[in-house]
């Protein structure tokens, strides 16, 4: 699956929040089409260095690179690169004021100057892709949070991006809409979107992805294929926090 | 209370001009505080502190002591503010075009300390916007001026329009100062003219300037109660 250069590589990144060390030493690359799974406890900084990859979190020191370039700091330049790597949040932020459609096309009209009508046609077809095509004029807070969080995947979609990435996207759900949302991330995993997600979904890790990062305290403690991850738990504190999560 | 009958052209003069200083203040306080609020939430720190230092200099500073340096600062920096001097605006606003500036200061001063306020107002609505909308649009690709237009500033208008409304209501009284910084024949000015040159009770007087600022005022508030009635609903 991977080939040539990897798309995203960090290297020795460090992050604090005032004391908290919330990110310590991480160094991690993501092949092109490889889907990398981030799991471990809550306040791990998982969610944090799913954040600096699109620079919604500036780091302290260390270096992260994307398809080839250093993050840009600012203005235009950093515009450009978030254009290009979709984000998916864990509570939905499709804009409240826009329908389903207009959320979907926002980003193609304004940003990559694409005609409306294009970008509508485009729209309609990812809305169809993920199942709520049928919902494209109303507003987000007439959706059930499966669809709006489907509808924001459509959305990070149309901007046609070389890797997206997941910020807990189930968490937010009732139960029985988990598995439309997660539906929908593997069909673009089987497609060979190169995806980095941060979830407790340890069925999804198992099935879709290539490769299973643990954090814990700031620090990425291990990172293996899923199978052997699951079997086999190196560290301590990975045997213990899978114990914790898989006997109920 | 013969006054107010007797002297009725004088209190509709008195009411029109103020109604004038108004318009004209507000607009300019509207447009100057969205400015100045942009400044106060840009990523650009120079630019944020210019905006911060305004609101710090304006807000803190009393009406009447930004109206003597308006009334006798710039006379004396040699400016008759005669760049208010706007063409059509001032065939409808006279006062606007005429050789004695006292109007053009007073408008000034109003315009300078509204829009601290007006500025404020408008940045508490962005700040009613969950973070997560400005996030998701960044996160788009979209620029900081796309991301105002286009998804924070419809979304804060909700949230704003009701504190906007007090500071322009406050703003309605706070013109009464002007007739004492040389604004001849506004609404509080008549009552010094009515009272002291021409003789009539005080208190007379003062019930028929109160109504004049209460019709501007109290048609605006209940405006203001339909506007956020309409939003309940809509939530």
């Amino acid at each position: 699956m991977t080939t040539g250069e990897p798309l995203i590589v960090l290297d020795a990144v460090n992050k604090w929040f005032g004391p908290l060390h919330v990110l310590d030493d991480v160094s991690l690359s993501v092949g092109r089409g490889e889907v990398v799974v981030v799991i471990g406890p809550s306040g791990s900084g998982k969610s944090t260095l799913c954040r600096t990859i699109n620079r919604l979190e500036p780091i302290n020191s260390g270096t992260i690179t994307f398809d080839g370039q250093p993050l840009p700091a600012e203005g235009k330049p950093l515009a450009k690169l978030r254009s290009e790597v979709g984000m998916v949040f864990q509570s939905f932020n499709l804009f409240a004021h826009k329908t389903i459609l207009e959320n979907v096309t926002l980003g193609p009209i304004k940003v990559r100057k694409e005609k409306p009508t294009a970008a509508r046609e485009r729209g309609l077809a990812l809305l169809d892709r993920v199942g709520i095509a049928n919902q494209a004029d109303k507003f987000p807070a007439q959706l059930s949070g499966g669809q709006q969080q489907r509808a924001a995947i459509a959305r990070a979609l149309a901007m046609q991006p070389k890797a997206m990435l997941f910020d807990e996207p189930t968490s937010a759900l009732d139960p029985e809409m988990v598995g439309e949302v997660l539906d929908v991330m593997t069909s673009l995993a089987r497609d060979g979107m190169t995806m980095v997600v941060v979830t407790h979904e340890m069925g999804f890790a198992r099935h879709a992805a290539n490769r299973v990062i643990f954090m814990a305290d700031g620090q990425l403690v291990e990172d293996a294929p899923p199978a052997e991850f699951f079997a086999n738990p190196r560290s301590e504190r990975a045997r213990d926090f899978l114990s914790k999560i898989l006997t109920h | 209370m013969n006054v107010l009958i007797d002297k009725f052209d004088v209190f509709a003069g008195g009411f029109w001009l103020t109604l004038q200083i108004c318009i004209l203040a507000a607009i300019g306080a509207l447009i100057l505080g969205a400015i100045v609020a942009v400044l106060r939430i840009s990523p650009v720190p120079p630019l944020r502190a210019v905006g911060t230092a305004y609101v710090n200099v304006f807000r803190n500073m009393p009406l009447t002591v930004v109206m003597f340096f308006a009334a006798f600062g710039l006379p004396a920096l040699g400016s008759n503010a005669d760049f208010l001097r706007i063409p059509v605006i001032d065939s409808l606003f006279t006062r606007l075009g005429t050789d004695l500036p006292y109007f053009r200061f007073a408008l000034i001063a109003l315009v300078l300390y509204t829009a601290a306020f007006v500025c404020e107002a408008l940045r508490s609505g962005v700040n009613a916007v969950p973070a997560g909308q400005a996030e998701a649009a960044r996160s788009l690709g979209l620029t900081f001026g796309q991301n105002l237009r286009h998804v924070v500033l419809p979304q804060s208008w909700q949230a704003s329009v009701v504190p906007l409304g007090s500071v322009i209501i406050a703003m309605i009284k706070n013109s009464a100062l002007a007739g004492f910084f040389g604004v001849v024949g506004d609404l509080s000015a008549t009552a010094d003219q009515l009272t002291g040159a021409e003789g009539y009770a005080f208190i007379p007087v003062a019930i028929g300037i109160s109504i004049g600022y209460l019709i501007m005022t109290v048609p605006l508030g209940a405006l203001l109660d339909r506007i956020e009635k309409r939003q309940a609903v809509a939530r």
